[in-house]
């Protein structure tokens, strides 16, 4: 017997992934969420049909959205991460111990227990004393912030769904008001492969340059996403993402990781020349 | 329990048995359950397009109708607590006027508050009577017309004892009811009828709590848009009669204007909707109710903006609010509504139901996620940080009292002529002017255009309300009588 699961990644593509057994499957108030056991990628967590994340290649994704910012930003305190109930982004923020808090702002609360019981490689961190966990609205939760948090890190679903409100103008405005005025801001940015995913990548680019002064994108490549190229969005209040890296001092830390290094941080940002031009479209101040 | 079981839906029920029954058709419409219109399938789903079909036996006819139609309406009464029911197809519109054309005849004088929507005048147009106003009270700080004091009402009567009907507004478009049953009470003493447009005012019928519905205030027809709070498809809607009102009287006028090939989409739409309601309306009601309130007290944390609420109530011009109304004073932000109505459309991708001088207002219903509500109030957090200034000199909209020279049907069809904006003060508008929405009139036909009227125009247009009605659609020049006809 041979049990697959897949995902569409357009009405005429598929990914599909041979799996051993499904561990979980269950409906919170918002969301279908599952988790399988597959031979090639170990665990994976799925939410509405969507891969979220697998046990072999949650890694990129996960130091790509925490590394990136942590290298740039000279002292980082106080971080905010929306989204990211599954803890992965958690995980790599515990390796600083610079960061005095963490808060993290997650919609549903199951995802959480979900990937607390069955999800142990990712969710390692969450007990750490620096975590705060709030179970609400990530817009409604930073709409009553202001001039907080030196990093925020929206690790959201995809735009169609309970992550809809993470990729609107009132919601980047209201991350930027609460920022310090240093502060950065990184995002799931979707991909610029397929059209529908091209132009939600296109409408979030659009709106964060519209709220932030420095708005640039990065890339990774990650094998169970959509086109296996992802973007994510860097913005910021004040710091370049390139040139105020410090490699060395990173280094210095001696954090110990896979895909993540100050040579590749550097390269993230160096585009393929479609995604320029796409992302070049929406750049165009009125 | 009541007569009917409130679960059943018969024209629903029909159209499936109809289906099942697999009728060839050699009737209208054309398309044939869509086969001969595929791209019409490709955009509204064989579902959709295989009930778009004709009156027929088993369907029975709106016009006169004897089977499911009939006990569709009466179930409708008995959920509405109306004597009877009529399933409406032109949209509200054409229930307001056929609630018009019931009482009134050429010449017939009926009073009416100013903010009436366009449709009420046009009735008028149609038949001729005479439109008596009573201003409505004004908020001058909110810029909204209120409803209508009581004191005031009673001396129009008075100095109009022959006035054939009073219609009021229940609720406004911004929410605000006038004390209908001490209307009623005073008109019945009268002698004159009580017609009430509650376009707004749906689930006055269905939830707990509300302001009282017009049935249950002993209002004799009220005009009901089911298509509004009650969910049910875009131009279907509901005329209501009390017990001294004739059911075949009211079904002859409505068979003046309406049409004779009824879409089953919109009647199926108004029975299963009224299912809904009566079945689930009070839960449903509250729960909408419940993120209005939610939505005031955020709105009101911002600061700057106004989510205005139950504490307006005075007992008199704002006897009751309508809970589940979300409107928002932006003057406190140095913008006018239109601007941030403008703002929320162009720059966070939201649809607000109105912008006006002063207000937005955000229409809640059934329909409404949580989460769409938190981008909403992220939205207007933006708007004042990014966009507040100081609001000196910002205008509110005055009530201007309204000068009737001539009858709206006799300044209809009275020879014209066209002038330039800036040539009419003085004269005799032919046509309406209104700032849409709500699409209460500035001008109406028949009314005299003073320099208080002009400014207004010219202030409204400034600041990018959409103005309708006149022939001339940039407004630059208004029809009106020739002097002769003056």
């Amino acid at each position: 017997m041979e049990l697959w699961f897949s995902e569409p990644h357009t009405p005429n593509v598929r990914l599909s992934i041979r799996v051993d057994r499904q561990l979980y499957s269950g409906e919170s108030d918002l969301q279908k969420i599952d988790v399988f056991e597959s031979p090639e990628f170990g665990r994976i967590l799925v939410l509405d049909g969507y891969v979220m994340l697998t046990e072999k290649d949650e890694f990129i994704y996960h130091e790509m959205i925490v590394h990136v910012p942590m290298a740039i930003h000279p002292q980082v305190q106080k971080v905010l991460v929306i989204g990211a109930g599954d803890g992965g982004a958690i995980r790599e923020l515990a390796k600083y111990p610079e960061i005095q808090q963490i808060d993290l702002v997650e919609i549903d609360e199951e995802v959480v227990k979900v990937s607390k019981v069955y999800l142990p490689k990712v969710s390692c961190a969450l007990e750490d004393k620096r975590l705060q966990i709030y179970y609400e609205d990530g817009l409604k939760f930073v709409r009553r912030k202001e001039n907080e948090y030196d990093l925020i890190i929206v690790d959201s679903t995809d735009p169609f769904g309970p992550g809809e409100g993470l990729f609107t103008k009132e919601f980047y405005g209201n991350c930027y008001k609460a920022l310090r005025e240093d502060g950065i801001m990184v995002n799931q940015h979707e991909s610029p492969f397929y059209e529908a995913d091209a132009t939600a990548c296109m409408r979030a680019h659009k709106r964060i340059v519209e709220s932030f002064p420095v708005s640039r994108v990065y890339q990774a490549h990650i094998p169970t996403y959509p086109s296996g190229h992802w973007l994510f969005g860097f913005a910021s209040r004040k710091y370049h993402p390139v040139h105020d890296l410090d490699e060395e001092k990173w280094l210095e830390r001696g954090i110990e990781t896979r895909y993540y290094t100050p040579r590749l941080h550097v390269g993230a940002f160096c585009l393929p020349g479609y995604v320029e031009k796409l992302l070049r479209k929406v750049e165009i101040r009125e | 329990m009541g007569r009917f079981n409130q679960a059943r839906a018969p024209i629903y029920e029909a159209l499936e048995e109809f289906r099942k029954n697999r009728i060839v058709p050699f009737d209208v419409p054309g398309h044939k359950r869509g086969r001969g219109n595929p791209e019409l399938v490709e955009l509204l789903g064989q579902q959709c397009v295989g009930i778009d079909v004709n009156s027929m036996k088993p369907l029975d006819n709106l016009c006169h109708p004897v089977s499911v139609i009939r006990e569709a309406e009466e179930m409708a009464a008995e959920a509405f607590g109306a004597a009877y029911a009529f399933l409406m197809v032109g949209g509200t519109t054409s229930s307001v006027q056929s609630m018009i054309l019931s009482v009134c005849k050429k010449g017939d004088k009926i009073i009416l508050p100013r903010n009436v929507h366009r449709s009420v005048i046009n009735a008028l147009v149609l038949c001729g009577a005479i439109p008596i106003y009573v201003n409505p009270d004004m908020d001058v700080r909110l810029g909204i017309a209120l409803g209508m004091k009581l004191s005031q009402l009673e001396r129009t009567m008075r100095e109009n004892p022959d006035a054939v009907a009073v219609l009021v507004n229940n609720p406004t478009y911004y929410g605000i009811c006038s004390d209908l049953k001490s209307i009623v009470k005073l008109a019945h003493a009268y002698g004159m009828k009580v017609l009430a447009d509650e376009a707004h005012g749906t689930h006055f019928y269905f939830g707990a709590d509300m302001p009282i519905s017009a049935m249950s205030a002993g209002a004799d027809m009220a005009a009901v848009s089911m298509h509004k709070s009650g969910g049910s498809l875009t131009q279907s809607s509901f005329l209501l009669t009390g017990p001294k009102v004739s059911p075949g009287h009211v079904r002859q006028i409505i068979n003046l204007t309406q049409t004779t090939s009824a879409s089953y989409l919109l009647l199926a739409s108004l029975d299963i909707s009224r299912r809904n309601l009566a079945l689930r309306g009070k839960s449903e009601f509250e729960k909408v109710v419940k993120l209005a309130e939610y939505a005031r007290e955020e709105i009101n944390r911002i600061g700057g903006y106004y989510a205005y609420h139950s504490e307006l109530i005075n007992g008199d011009s704002i006897f009751d609010f309508d809970k589940t109304k979300l409107t928002v004073n932006t003057l406190g932000i140095g913008r006018a509504g239109i601007e941030v109505y403008d703002l929320l459309r162009d720059e966070y991708d939201i649809q607000m139901e109105l912008g006006d001088i002063a207000n937005v207002l955000a229409y809640i219903s059934i329909g409404d996620r949580e989460r769409d509500m938190e981008r909403l109030i992220g939205a207007l957090e933006e708007i004042k940080r990014k966009y507040s200034q100081d609001n000196g000199g910002m205008f509110t909209q005055e009530y201007i009292e309204p000068k009737v020279a001539v009858s709206p049907q006799n300044a209809f069809y009275a020879e014209k002529e066209s002038l330039p904006l800036s040539e009419t003060r003085g004269r005799i508008c032919s046509e309406f002017v209104m700032c849409y929405p709500p699409g209460i009139p500035i001008l109406a036909p028949g009314e005299e255009i003073t320099a208080e009227i002009l400014e207004y125009i010219l202030y409204a247009k400034e600041k990018g309300c959409s103005m309708t009605g006149p022939e001339d659609a940039g407004i630059q020049r208004l029809n009106v009588l020739k002097e002769e006809w003056m």
